[in-house]
């Protein structure tokens, strides 16, 4: 058994796990999130796509071990209290789910492009999002979110520097 | 949390029905379902932890066809953490698995839940390792041994029916699981008469499912209540519980099943398989809850397949094109079991072979086969789109055949839009519709007459253009009791609780549709309310009254209708406690914006003080029943008819066979539409699968009868880089089947652009030669088409050659001939 201690949306955990336990796991069982989904266990599908320090990975071939102090956001952690995240956001106002399996996923894939690339082209978008799979919605509403959202952030962005000025 | 969408100023009636002003019908509301799902705080099966919860994991057959001698599990049962370990023996009292189908000549098989004796397909489970957590589950199951004989293996149909195959079922002596036939018309005389006959071989290619979420089952007991309870990911919970409580020997009162989130089902959720009857089996054996929850390479070896059929298509033409009669021969590989449907899924195929066309004669014979792998069953579309593959792929090339325009050949051979409700040589009556207008509107959308000027000239360049048309017809909202297997109608509970807010309990068991959100809109309208104030539940047998479930395209045209006939109960109660109470008739009463009053706008109550009078009950009129809840069980009259045409445009690269798909356009007309955003996304979604099957998606077992394709890298799924923006539009022919005029969209796109696509890349591919690729278009198939046809055409062009070199100097034709040699 080894002992990590992994910030999970802005809180520490301190566990003891087994070498082989996935983070996926660690975030399901031992954090009791279960927001992030597992859709493949072989980093095909991109349900469990977290992000680790700031970048997105497939949690499902993350060991626990590996993120061992170091900080994991996943999707219960983007909202602010009832203020939705913008990409959230842009999902629910483009429709941009319906089983709502791969979307936090999808959701936090987009993050992390929207962080490196504040305005992606669709094509870009759809590149990003290429190892997630979605089987409801053929994308097409997926990639109205994600523009909505990079709208919407790139309006706030200016809004937010101009206060703290 | 935001509020749901609600419009600033009251918007515009757009229609009336049932003297009720739409306020929220069509209107592209926001889901109720997204703000739970967008967070990650809804709970799908595997999200569910109970105290003391066991997990469970399955060993199964590395072997498609093999004779068990022995089963060791001492191994297994000593890994730390292991709490059990359980094969056929311990599992004998489970009834088996059920098929729901009766056919004269079906053969059916014994289908217990864990393999008895032999095992018939790659993954069929032998034996189930219940412990503490998952990981001590799978490394139990890992060390479980089991001695096999391996036994010859069957995978191919046609070796399945000939004289020295293998059985997969000894006690039949035959893999004829079943024949099935469907005649009408003169067929011998419209052969007979006809100027051509097209014949075409095509297959229909076994595809997976695959759901995002995969299956998951919990199961808790609690014997001093005898109370079962049953977490599945199941598209329906009553038909579930119904059957699990007969293989469980446990009375159906003592048994609860609940759908609770559940990420997509596509028809492999609507089933009841082996798993889902262990695991609860295990609960109870073991006194605590336990959990299964599906990996991905058990979802594409052991939950049920879509398709897989060969095909033989022959069509007699008069040389106007116009149709005489058509003749299929359909073998159906159902895999070595038979789960709820399958044996129902071809028959589907052959009901739907009319399309959307006239044809005055049909002759369809069906084989059902088995073979050495997992079962087909319903799969989005589920018979139909093998049906409209058929249909729009022979149009095809019949248009190419004899030279007519593909949209032209079309239009002379559909019905008439004063023609309908329209019988069609299967037997069906198609409600409502106008395919000349579907694919009129296509044609303008797509710009197909500068679609084909390009393509013209592009051939010209060597560049290699495609325009592919698909009309097609679907069957849904299934649908009449009389034509389905257990009860085809839905129910609808509406009940105004006492604070005024609506609950709707609804039979179907949305799994992604977004009905909480749709049939709160219907609900709103009818009770001149707002939809944040009805909240729509569903997937819990202990909640809500006996359904059939989601699947077929039916959750709003049967569950829908069932809770608006619920609901026009509840509005005759309420005029008749209104009129009582404002000293009026109740036909004079009227409900909108949240109040009940009388003609002329004299005297009015509130909704909430006429509910709240309701539940008192001090001062009700004599034999009135308190409260405010009605009940519906709607049985269709027919199925609907919804229909479409789609048109796609594509390049394909002569050297490499790569296919670009430059546009998609989709006409599709679904009847009235409750929530055209949630409408544009099942269609959205369903074009994407039926591209799927087209040009990516096919499992394949080798002769051995191992699948080669278990896993996602190797079952391509269509991804977002592969897909281009779909362009929509739509037209709307009401049903009449039910009252609110719906057809019903989930199966839609799925059906349209399977055929579609293959047209498109078959046409750009014409001048060379090439007639018809069989799916998944990948490159290389394409490209070995491309290289077939064109070695054809030098070996046709040599003979002629070489022909005319042999009449005019016979030395150089020796010569040709010997190169060619």
């Amino acid at each position: 058994m080894k002992n990590v201690t992994i910030a999970v949306n802005g809180v520490e955990h301190r566990a003891s796990v087994e070498p082989r336990l996935l983070l996926v796991h660690f975030l399901r069982e031992v954090v009791g999130l279960t927001g992030t989904h597992i859709g493949c266990e072989t980093s095909l599908c991109g349900a469990c796509t977290v992000l680790l320090d700031g970048r997105a990975v497939k949690s499902c071939t993350v060991l626990a071990v590996q993120a061992d102090g170091r900080k994991v956001t996943t999707v219960e952690g983007l909202a602010q209290g009832d203020k939705l995240h913008a990409i959230q956001e842009g999902f629910w106002e483009e429709h941009g789910l319906q089983c709502g399996f791969c979307t936090p996923g999808v959701i936090l894939c987009s993050h992390d492009l929207l962080s490196r690339n504040p305005s992606p082209s669709d094509t870009e978008i759809r590149e990003s999002i290429n190892g997630n799979l979605c089987r409801c919605t053929g994308y097409q509403h997926i990639v109205n979110a994600i523009r909505s959202a990079s709208r919407k952030m790139n309006k706030r962005v200016p809004a937010r520097a101009a206060a703290a000025r | 949390m935001a509020r749901n969408g609600k419009p600033k100023a009251a918007p515009k009636n757009n229609g009336k029905r049932n003297g009720q002003a739409a306020h929220w019908v069509g209107k592209k509301l926001k889901r109720k379902e997204d703000p739970r799902l967008i967070q990650g705080i809804s709970h799908y099966t595997d999200d569910i932890k109970l105290p003391r919860m066991l997990y469970c994991a399955f060993a199964r057959s590395p072997h498609a066809h093999a004779e068990i001698r022995d089963i060791h599990t001492d191994k297994a049962r000593a890994v730390s953490g292991v709490v059990g370990v359980f094969t056929s023996q311990d599992t004998s009292g489970i009834g088996m698995v059920p098929c729901a189908i009766q056919m004269p000549d079906l053969k059916v098989p014994k289908h217990p839940v864990l393999a008895t004796g032999r095992v018939r397909f790659v993954g069929e489970p032998v034996a189930v390792v219940v412990a503490e957590d998952i990981y001590a589950a799978r490394d139990g199951a890992e060390l479980v041994e089991v001695d096999y004989d391996p036994l010859p293996v069957v995978t191919d149909m046609e070796k399945a029916l000939s004289e020295d195959t293998p059985f997969v079922h000894d006690e039949f002596r035959t893999n004829r699981a079943f024949t099935h036939a469907l005649k009408n018309g003169d067929i011998a005389s419209a052969f007979k008469k006809a100027d051509h006959v097209i014949k075409q071989r095509m297959l229909n290619q076994r595809l997976a499912p695959v759901a995002m979420e995969g299956r998951a089952v919990v199961g808790e007991y609690l014997p001093g209540e005898n109370r079962l309870t049953i977490w599945s990911a199941t598209q329906i919970p009553h038909l579930l519980r119904t059957q699990l409580s007969v293989m469980l020997g446990l009375p159906e009162t003592a048994v609860r099943v609940i759908a609770p989130e559940v990420g997509g089902g596509f028809g492999s959720k609507l089933n009841v398989y082996r798993e889902e009857a262990i695991v609860p089996w295990l609960a109870m054996k073991l006194n605590r809850p336990v959990k299964w929850a599906e990996t991905r390479r058990e979802n594409l070896a052991c939950t049920i397949h879509g398709r897989d059929t060969i095909n033989d298509v022959e069509l007699a033409l008069k040389k106007d094109g116009t149709i005489l009669g058509l003749r299929v021969r359909i073998l159906a590989d159902l895999g070595a079991y038979h789960q709820l449907l399958t044996p129902l899924i071809p028959q589907l195929t052959a009901l739907m072979l009319a399309g959307s066309y006239k044809i005055p004669a049909i002759d369809i014979e069906i084989q059902g086969v088995f073979t050495n792998k997992m079962s087909t069953d319903a799969y989005r579309g589920a018979g139909r789109p093998e049906a409209t593959y058929i249909v729009e792929r022979i149009m095809d090339v019949a248009a190419h055949e004899l030279g007519m325009d593909s949209a032209q050949f079309r239009f002379k051979n559909f019905p008439l839009s004063k023609q309908f409700p329209y019988t069609t040589i299967t037997g069906l009556t198609y409600d409502s519709a106008k395919y000349q207008e579907s694919l009129k509107k296509a044609l303008q959308l797509s710009a197909y007459d500068s679609l084909r000027r390009r393509q013209k000239s592009g051939w010209k360049q060597g560049k290699y253009y495609g325009v592919g048309v698909s009309t097609y017809v679907e069957i849904c909202a299934i649908g009449p009791s009389a034509a389905t297997p257990a009860g085809g109608w839905e129910s609808g509970t509406v009940r105004i609780e006492p604070t005024g807010k609506v609950t709707v309990l609804t039979g179907a068991s949305p799994h992604g549709q977004g009905e909480e959100t749709t049939f709160a809109q219907l609900i709103a309208d009818q009770l001149g309310i707002d939809p944040d104030d009805v909240n729509v539940v569903h997937g819990d047998t202990m909640a809500v009254p006996y359904g059939i479930g989601t699947f077929g395209s039916r959750g709003t045209a049967v569950g829908g209708t069932a809770a608006y006939m619920a609901t026009q109960k509840l509005k005759a109660k309420m005029a008749t406690l209104a009129a009582h109470l404002l000293d009026a008739k109740p036909a004079d009463i009227t409900i909108g914006r949240g109040r009940l009053t009388t003609k002329g706008n004299k005297k009015s109550i509130s909704f909430g003080e006429l509910v709240m009078a309701a539940y008192t009950a001090r001062n009700i009129p004599p034999g009135f029943e308190p409260g405010m809840e009605a009940t519906h069980f709607f049985e269709p009259s027919n199925f609907t008819f919804p229909f479409g045409a789609h048109i796609a445009s594509v390049e394909v690269d002569g050297e490499t066979g790569e296919v670009k798909i430059d546009k998609y356009v989709a006409v599709d007309d679904c009847g009235n539409v409750l929530n055209p955003l949630l409408v544009d996304g099942q269609i959205h979604g369903g074009i994407a699968q039926g591209l799927g099957q087209a040009m990516w998606e096919e499992l394949i077992y080798n002769e051995d009868g191992q699948l080669v394709t278990g896993s996602l890298m190797d079952y391509a799924l269509p991804k977002a880089h592969l897909l281009p923006d779909f362009t929509l539009e739509r037209t709307v022919t009401p049903s009449p089947v039910n009252p609110m005029g719906v057809k019903g969209v989930g199966e839609a796109g799925t059906i349209a652009s399977t055929p579609c696509m293959v047209n498109a890349v078959c046409d750009a591919l014409s001048p060379l030669g090439v007639r018809h690729i069989d799916m998944p278009l990948k490159p290389e198939r394409v490209w070995r088409a491309i290289t077939h046809a064109q070695a054809s055409r030098d070996e046709h062009e040599q003979a002629m050659a070489g022909a005319v070199a042999k009449s005019s100097n016979s030395k150089s034709g020796r010569k040709t001939a010997g190169r060619r040699a």
